[in-house]
């Protein structure tokens, strides 16, 4: 890996940023992050991403909880026998699901991934916020499998850019003594 | 008398019928409507009539003719074609007649002619005319009593008459004697023609056939007929009398002779079904005197089982009295079982039908279910990771210095906790055996170690006064092989489900070595059975378990004893089943509890099923243990029963193969995943024990223990190292059975980390961190504050978005300043109250209170300078801070700050609203360097 020479590996990351900027996987506002990486702050777009995976997870998590726990716990009331399971289905879609909930944790989900410019994340998260206004059940689950797969892309992705990203802080770590003006930009 | 008919008569009736049958006989008339055959063909010539097969009563049939008027109508129809036949004979002869004489005058005009000419002749000659006139007259007299003469006869006499001779001459008389001796010659010769052809005429008429004979010939014209048609069809055609003595019948296929048929009855006939329902059938129309039709199926010795349509018609005497009924049946046997088939395959499609849609219900009902438990599974899945960890959060918690009430809470928290995960891992076993998930392993384990470790955690979790036993014979191999984490499941699910449904008494397992048995679902089938006997001619005596406990030490001797005595033949068997390398072990878990009433025997394996909603409201639990157990006991091969007296107890029994390790004598104990949990002396006295008894023990120390015992019971040296005998400290529950496989990573992993440590204070760090760490929002807060202090502009950016907030920050700080971070709209109204800021970011959309109202607050307190609407809308204030902010520092806070609102774009967050609630400006999401670059420069410059 070492071997690899500086160029080369700068070239890949701005190849792949180039795709997911292409794709729409990302918009400006991720450059927005990494102008904001300094001396200071060396691992500042990583540190952001790494928060924003944690907290999209746990969004997500919320999410799927809000949309498949009253199911499950009628269920759980079904096999107790307390409840019949055509009432279960129907309670489900009537009552039970908090689409009010939803929406905060998608305003959340969105404005998380707005400011790293998660820009395809974001628009599945209209998407879904829009579903969830219209209480449509169907909608929200298509939604959520939509938004797992574009938040496990956009994680392979980044995870991959930050990886190229420490080669490339390694590689120059060991080519020079003074790494600093590479780290500025990597954009530049 | 067998009416028998030639075979070459067909030849002489040919002749017959062209003379004596009218063409001219209306239609009606026919009896029987037969093709008048060509001149040279007959229909019959090649058909060979057989015997006949009827067999009459002729006087019968005369009386019938007699009496019957039937038959005096037939008789009479017959008598009227013959007449009518004769009547057409006599018109032609007449007719005939009528022509003969018609020629006869015209021969007599013509000699009367010649005549006159003659005596013309005459009267010109002159005298002698009378003479000759006499003659002509004795001729004319002749002519007239001649017989019929023929017109060409006449024509040659006519020509004859020419005399060349002179008349009055010699010569002249001679020949006119001549000729006249010539025609007389012909006269006579025509007389005697006309006598021969009465002779012929009256020969003929001889030969004539008499009215009888030719009935006769009618008669059996038809019936050659009838027998031609007849003569294959499966039909029988009789007729009996009034007292259902049969008179005629026709049968096709005899099989009795004459002497057996007639003058008797059908019941004398024949025995066998069927043939007295015909015979009453018969005489019903008899009596009723209406024909009748009905299917009768015969199953005689005679002709076997045959179904035949009767046709029977009541045949009534001249006085209107009912004589006898003709019969005529058909054999359908073949229509009726054909018949009777589609009926079947009719029925079968019809259930079929209904089996399909019955089945289409099912599918239905299955797949929402199935869709119903895939979500559960992964449902549970989701709730057993955050709940596992809340258990053991609360087991750490419980560690620390509580109060009593504290104490009580958490003890509370912990078995709802420990109920709700029990629970899910019950759902997700279930599930996992359903759908066939579920991989069993194969390791080798010591049957006595799992009982004796089942047993002593349950004897540590016991909340009762029971004695727990434990038997295991010794012909038990002291290894065998098998999935023991199932096997322990299984046990310790038995076990406990005894516990919880015995008060006092006690609860025990019992294990040994039996036959393998001949057909598992065999005796699966017999599982709800109830009869004791059948199953404690198996136990060696453990039946008895549901006596009284008193008994049970000698009970306990005796069994061994029991058990020696069948020592010899197990031990063969057990020997046999070693060359296969497979035993079959049976358990049995028993208590003397409150036992199972009979009609619960059937539910009881149901998932969610206990025997009764007051048991589940007793007693708790989910009714998915005995439902997983048995599952558990299928998938491994084997089989779980129950037997039960209510109010005395009841048993479980299941029967397990293991393959028996070979390597079992050998010392190689590295894979017995129970024996590395014990010292290793333990182990030795272990190997070969067999009995195991946990005595009752006081509740006191239990109830003492109860709470604290959950982390040292982790301790290894827990474990007593004598297998019989109390334990000194109780045994977790939760960390081996309580939580299973993924369930026990997180709570496990907890559980380590506090067991590692013998300080309970250690813990208290760990779970410090975690906080810390789950509060990060509020940590960088504080620091935040702290910094702002420092710096000239202080700016205030109320985020509820940490990522946001990340962002922000670093942008601010690129720009060269550093702000105060706060969560929410009532955060920054008692951050606003706490100091004074120059600016404002204010995100609008926020969780507990939105942008918009606070600033409202804000915008209120600069006006008003008190914070009562914010007090009002619920936000709790600082009163002493309140109090040093509005008296020392008015002018500076009730300068207007400005408040920038960070827009989102959304439908809910429109400009208008913004400036509407009292904001300066707004920026939308996301903030870029630029944008927020604009803003301060806007504001704080």
């Amino acid at each position: 890996m070492l071997g690899l020479s500086l160029d080369q590996l700068r070239t890949d990351m701005n190849r792949l940023l180039a795709i997911l900027f292409h794709q729409g996987v990302l918009d400006e506002q991720f450059l927005q992050l990494q102008q904001l990486q300094d001396e200071s702050s060396p691992n500042f777009v990583s540190e952001v991403v790494n928060i924003y995976f944690h907290e999209s997870e746990k969004l997500l998590r919320n999410l799927r909880a809000l949309l498949y726990l009253p199911i499950s716990l009628s269920l759980l009331l079904y096999l107790i026998n307390e409840v019949k399971m055509s009432d279960v289905l129907c309670r489900v879609d009537r009552e039970l699901c908090d689409y009010k909930k939803m929406e905060i944790q998608l305003n959340q989900l969105m404005g998380s991934s707005s400011s790293i410019g998660a820009q395809r994340l974001r628009n599945v998260c209209i998407a879904f916020r829009a579903a969830s206004n219209h209480n449509n059940r169907p909608g929200c689950l298509r939604a959520l499998e939509l938004l797992e797969y574009e938040y496990c892309y956009l994680k392979n992705k980044l995870h991959e850019l930050f990886q190229i990203e420490q080669q490339r802080m390694l590689a120059a770590a060991v080519r020079y003594p003074a790494p600093h003006q590479h780290l500025n930009n990597p954009q530049a | 008398m067998g009416c028998e008919m030639k075979s070459d008569q067909p030849e002489d009736l040919d002749v017959v019928l062209t003379s004596m049958w009218p063409e001219d006989m209306n239609e009606a008339g026919r009896q029987f409507n037969v093709e008048r055959p060509g001149g040279d063909q007959d229909m019959l010539e090649e058909v060979t009539i057989n015997k006949e097969p009827n067999i009459v009563d002729f006087q019968r049939l005369m009386e019938l003719t007699n009496y019957s008027d039937k038959g005096n109508w037939q008789l009479a129809k017959l008598v009227k074609n013959w007449e009518f036949k004769q009547a057409n004979v006599v018109r032609l002869l007449r007719e005939e007649l009528d022509q003969l004489s018609k020629q006869q005058q015209e021969v007599e005009l013509k000699k009367l002619e010649i005549l006159e000419e003659h005596r013309f002749e005459k009267d010109g000659y002159g005298g002698d005319k009378r003479h000759i006139s006499i003659l002509d007259e004795n001729l004319r007299y002749l002519y007239q009593d001649a017989p019929k003469r023929r017109k060409d006869d006449v024509v040659s006499q006519g020509e004859i008459v020419a005399i060349d001779a002179e008349y009055d001459s010699v010569v002249y008389w001679k020949q006119r004697a001549m000729h006249l001796e010539k025609l007389l010659e012909a006269s006579l010769q025509r007389e005697q023609v006309l006598v021969e052809k009465l002779q012929e005429s009256i020969d003929s008429l001889e030969r004539q056939s008499t009215p009888v004979e030719e009935l006769s010939q009618v008669l059996k014209r038809a019936d050659n007929f009838l027998h031609f048609v007849l003569q294959n069809a499966p039909v029988v055609i009789g007729h009996q009398d009034k007292d259902m003595r049969y008179r005629f019948i026709f049968n096709h296929f005899p099989s009795l002779g004459e002497q057996d048929i007639i003058g008797k009855t059908d019941v004398e006939i024949f025995t066998g079904a069927g043939v007295k329902e015909s015979q009453d059938f018969k005489r019903e129309v008899l009596e009723r005197g209406l024909p009748a039709k009905r299917e009768i199926t015969f199953e005689t010795e005679l002709f076997g089982s045959k179904t035949f349509l009767i046709y029977v018609e009541p045949v009534f005497s001249k006085a209107g009295e009912t004589i006898g009924v003709n019969y005529m049946g058909m054999e359908v046997t073949d229509q009726v079982r054909k018949r009777e088939k589609m009926a079947k395959l009719r029925e079968e499609i019809a259930v079929q039908k209904a089996k399909e849609t019955e089945l289409n219900k099912t599918i239905h009902i299955t797949e929402e279910t199935m869709r119903a438990k895939q979500m559960l599974a992964t449902m549970s899945h989701e709730i057993r990771s955050p709940l596992s960890g809340v258990v053991s959060m609360t087991e750490i918690l419980a560690t620390t210095n509580l109060d009593k009430e504290q104490r009580q809470l958490l003890k509370v928290m912990l078995s709802s906790g420990d109920l709700v995960l029990q629970l899910i891992n019950d759902i997700l076993d279930l599930s996992k055996v359903e759908s066939g998930v579920m991989k069993l392993e194969a390791a080798k384990f010591r049957p006595r170690e799992v009982v004796k470790h089942v047993l002593q955690t349950a004897a540590a979790s016991l909340q009762k006064l029971l004695t727990l036993e434990g038997h295991v014979a010794e012909d038990v191999p002291i290894e065998v092989i098998g999935d023991v984490l199932r096997i322990r499941q299984i046990l310790t699910n038995l076990i406990s489900n005894a516990i919880k449904f015995t008060h006092e008494g006690k609860v025990g397992i019992n294990l040994y070595v039996v036959p393998e048995p001949s057909d598992v679902n065999e005796q699966g089938s017999e599982k709800k059975s109830r009869d004791q006997s059948s199953l404690s001619a198996n136990t060696n005596g453990n039946g008895h378990a549901d006596n009284s406990p008193s008994c049970e030490e000698s009970e306990l001797n005796s069994t061994s004893c029991d058990q020696n005595g069948d020592q010899m033949d197990q031990d063969k068997e057990s020997r046999t089943k070693a060359e296969e390398r497979v035993v079959w072990i049976r358990c049995d878990v028993y208590d003397t509890g409150i036992g199972i009433p009979e009609h619960a025997m059937s539910t009881l394996f149901k998932k969610y099923m206990q025997v009764g909603a007051d048991t589940a409201r007793k007693y708790g639990g989910t009714g998915l243990g005995l439902a997983i157990c048995k599952q558990l006991v299928e998938l491994m091969g084997g089989y779980l029963t129950v037997s039960s007296v209510e109010q005395h107890g009841s048993t479980f029994t299941f029967v397990l193969p293991y393959k028996v390790s070979s390597a079992s004598d050998s010392d190689d104990t590295d894979e017995l995943s129970d024996t590395d949990q014990l010292g290793d002396d333990g182990y030795d006295d272990d190997l070969n024990s067999g009995v195991f008894l946990f005595p009752p023990r006081t509740l006191g120390t239990l109830f003492s223990s109860q709470i604290n015992g959950r982390i040292p019971k982790l301790l290894p040296n827990s474990y007593g190292n004598n297998c019989i005998g109390l334990l000194d400290s109780p045994l977790p529950c939760i960390n081996k059975e309580g939580i299973s496989e993924e369930g026990s990573d997180s709570s496990g992993g907890a559980m380590e980390t506090a067991s590692s440590v013998p300080d309970i204070d250690n813990i208290r760090p760990v779970a410090q961190k975690e906080q810390e760490t789950a509060s990060e929002c509020s940590s960088t807060n504080r620091t935040g504050v702290e910094k702002s202090e420092t710096k000239q502009h202080k700016i205030l950016l109320v985020e509820d978005n940490k990522i946001n907030i990340m962002v922000a920050k670093s942008m601010t700080k690129q720009l060269g300043y550093a702000i105060d971070v706060v969560s929410n709209g009532a955060e920054a109204v008692k951050a606003v109250q706490r100091s004074s800021y120059h600016l404002i970011l204010m995100d609008v959309c926020m969780p507990v209170m939105d942008g918009l109202q606070a600033t409202r607050l804000i915008r209120s307190f600069e006006e008003t300078g008190s914070w009562d609407e914010a007090v009002k809308a619920g936000v709790e204030m600082e009163a002493t801070s309140h109090q040093s902010c509005s008296t020392s520092q008015v002018e500076e806070t009730r300068k207007r700050v400005p408040i920038v609102a960070m827009t989102a774009n959304t439908v809910s967050e429109s400009a208008d609203e913004c400036y509407a609630n009292g904001m300066d400006s707004f920026v939308s999401k996301p903030i870029t360097l630029q944008s927020l670059k604009q803003c301060l420069q806007r504001y704080l410059v």
